[in-house]
């Protein structure tokens, strides 16, 4: 089993460098760094939400509804920081979206844990209840003079480099999306929760007899998503200047893509921090370069699309010639 | 022949199972509670027919992907495809007959323009039921995959735009005996729908192919050829759809109804198809589509009249949300209360 997981890993790497070759060769502007640094830009935000979809897949769920948090915990917490403290540091705004997910992520947890309802059809019912909460009690305008902080934080840069366009910024949002990777990474692997995680997506069963609580392992994960969405949904605004209520919801099946294309299974149980990185990545690059090779961007979706086919075809074909070895073993 | 003598399951005996019960109280309910809130505002022959026009949209989508569902799987390219065919469609009829004349008679573009969108449809479903059946790959990916293929097309073709069309504004607007004419297209398609399910032996498999897979197999039921027609349906209905999109709005747009397929989704887990498969019944759906239908027009209404502002509009998802996670533990504590009353019996 292990094999195929890391036959997995080596397809969407191999895609990757394939992609990258290609492009490169056709336009070798894709090699600078300039380019690179717009590419690890684009992540900053993906690879925040993809660890906490990473963390659910594992566990045997589907969650939809992590950009609605995210972007609710945007908008109130600027909407807070506007009214009572528009003086506020950066972090702070960071906590109370995180605080604000954590609380829209444990409504999740309670019907999920509480009433053992399937993980897909609860997400898509507070999807829906959040987003329209949002946009019907708190505001549908889109703020535009966020706080001093944000616009200061989307200013800030960690390495400045000289370029062709100018100066080329690689932002210190990445740093923050480094931490989410190394902390769920330490999670899933060196921990008991992550491997009660592993354990509930692979056998709920057989997790609850080897003495896990599955309930309180529910009400962490979603509690934990929840708080991962509402940072991601921060970073999104600091680095768009602006929050609007509208933005965010909709890209959930594209993350869930890409988390898919990295290994994770939906049936649970598997999934790796690097096999996600690489799906990101891979997404990323499809995303951002068709254009850097001629291909106009309205063949963007399509690309996507025969990606996530390929990625996800190969594996299953993959799969069925090796079943099918099995059972002619067996019956010979 | 082999349909007839087929013992069906359990819905085909018993229409009215508790479930399909209360989702009629609460359509009844919904709809009794905003006539007497609203009175005419809700309870005329206006809304009834601006209903009868919203509805079709999604609740033909929503059909479409309830027999996915049954089979355990799911279609979330639905909307792609209707989208895919109805600019497809669009596309013939203003070459074949543009607007200011000199094409081909409507009467001969117009039929085949249906038909080009109901072929692209099932082209779409075909190809979806290729990748479950054949490749293997998980239904949710696979269609998550090939509808941004098929809305990635639409964009291709139409390079981002709408296409204007009005020529089948007649559709969108038209009424035969005061019935709208998109909401004869539904209940059509529901009666289909329901014989399919209920009296021919495809339905049967359907549900057998969703309860208990392995069963199915070793019972000799070619699972293959299941899937391929199940998700061919579904494209189909996605074909309709795309032409009641066109004949509704008056143009074709890459990424209209974005939002359709969580609603279809809804709507079936609100009309009890059980996510797993399996289960679920057609009149189930019927009342789904109703009561968000009512829900939807009612809140509307209700909180226009309530607070003039341009928020109001977004209530309705909220409630849709609500309403699902409500049935849901309405459909909990049912259960525990069945299993307390079979464990104490004993």
């Amino acid at each position: 089993m292990n094999r195929i997981l890391r036959r997995n890993e080596t397809l969407v790497a191999l895609l990757i460098i394939l992609l990258s070759l290609g492009i490169g060769l056709i336009n070798p502007t894709f090699f600078t760094v300039a380019n690179v640094f717009d590419l690890l830009r684009s992540i900053i935000v993906t690879g925040i939400f993809a660890m906490g979809v990473l963390i659910v897949i594992v566990s045997g769920g589907i969650d939809l509804s992590f950009t609605a948090i995210a972007v609710f915990a945007l908008y109130c917490t600027v909407r807070l920081m506007k009214a009572h403290a528009p003086d506020a540091p950066i972090w702070s705004a960071f906590v109370v979206a995180a605080v604000i997910g954590l609380g829209l992520g444990l409504i999740n947890g309670f019907f999920i844990a509480r009433f053992k309802f399937p993980t897909l059809i609860v997400t898509l019912g507070t999807l829906s209840l959040f987003e329209g909460f949002l946009l019907f009690a708190i505001g549908n305008q889109i703020i535009r003079d966020v706080p001093p902080a944000l616009t200061g934080f989307a200013r800030s840069s960690l390495v400045s480099l000289p370029s062709a366009r100018g100066t080329t910024v690689l932002h210190p949002a990445i740093l923050i999306t480094a931490a989410v990777v190394l902390l769920v990474f330490f999670l899933l692997n060196y921990t008991t929760l992550g491997r009660g995680i592993y354990a509930l997506g692979g056998a709920p069963e057989a997790a609850e007899r080897a003495g896990f609580n599955v309930a309180h392992i529910q009400y962490f994960i979603y509690g934990f998503v929840g708080v991962l969405s509402g940072i991601a949904g921060m970073t999104f605004g600091s680095l768009a200047r602006q929050a609007n209520p509208q933005d965010i919801v909709g890209t959930e099946l594209s993350v869930i893509a890409a988390v898919v294309l990295g290994g994770a299974q939906l049936t649970g149980g598997r999934g790796t921090v690097m096999g996600t990185i690489l799906g990101v990545i891979l997404v990323a690059i499809a995303n951002n370069n068709l254009i850097l090779i001629g291909m106009p961007t309205v063949w963007q979706r399509v690309v996507i699309g025969i990606i996530i086919l390929i990625g996800t075809g190969l594996p299953a074909i993959q799969a069925r010639r090796a079943n099918k070895r099995l059972s002619g073993a067996t019956s010979a | 022949m082999k349909a007839k003598t087929t013992p069906n399951s359990l819905t085909s005996r018993l229409p009215f199972d508790s479930q399909t019960l209360r989702l009629l109280v609460i359509a009844i309910v919904l709809f009794v509670g905003f006539s007497v809130m609203l009175r005419d505002q809700f309870f005329s022959v206006r809304n009834m027919q601006s209903m009868a026009v919203q509805l079709p949209e999604y609740g033909i989508l929503a059909l479409g992907m309830m027999i996915p569902m049954l089979t355990g799987g799911i279609d979330l390219s639905i909307v792609g495809s209707a989208n895919l065919s109805a600019i497809v469609a669009a596309l013939v009829l203003t070459r074949l007959a543009p607007a200011e004349g000199g094409g081909m008679s409507l009467a001969l573009a117009i039929p085949l323009a249906i038909l080009v969108a109901l072929v692209v449809g099932s082209l779409c479903g075909l190809f979806n039921g290729f990748l479950v059946s054949k490749v293997g790959i998980v239904p949710i990916l696979a269609t998550l995959g090939t509808g941004s293929i098929y809305i990635g097309l639409s964009f291709v073709i139409t390079g981002g735009p709408a296409i204007t069309i009005t020529q089948l504004a007649f559709i969108g607007n038209g009424t035969i005996l005061g019935l709208p004419i998109p909401i004869i297209v539904f209940i059509a398609l529901v009666i289909v729908y329901a014989i399919m399910l209920n009296r021919m032996a495809f339905g049967f498999n359907v549900y057998m192919l969703g309860t208990n897979a392995k069963a199915a197999l070793f019972s000799g039921i070619n699972a293959t050829s299941v899937l391929v027609r199940t998700y061919w349906l579904a494209g189909v209905a996605a074909g309709i759809a795309g032409i009641i999109f066109l004949a509704r709005t008056n143009s074709a747009k890459p990424d209209y109804g974005s939002s359709f397929i969580l609603l279809a989704v809804l709507i079936a887990i609100l009309g009890g198809i059980s996510p797993t498969g399996g289960f679920g019944t057609v009149s189930g759906m019927v009342l789904a589509i109703l009561s968000i239908q009512f829900l939807s027009t009612g809140l509307n209404m209700l909180m226009l009249n309530l607070f003039p502002s341009s928020a109001a509009i977004f209530f309705r998802q909220f409630a849709w949300g609500a309403l699902l996670l409500l049935v849901m533990v309405l459909n909990y504590y049912e259960e525990q209360r069945r299993n307390r009353r079979i464990s104490t019996s004993e």
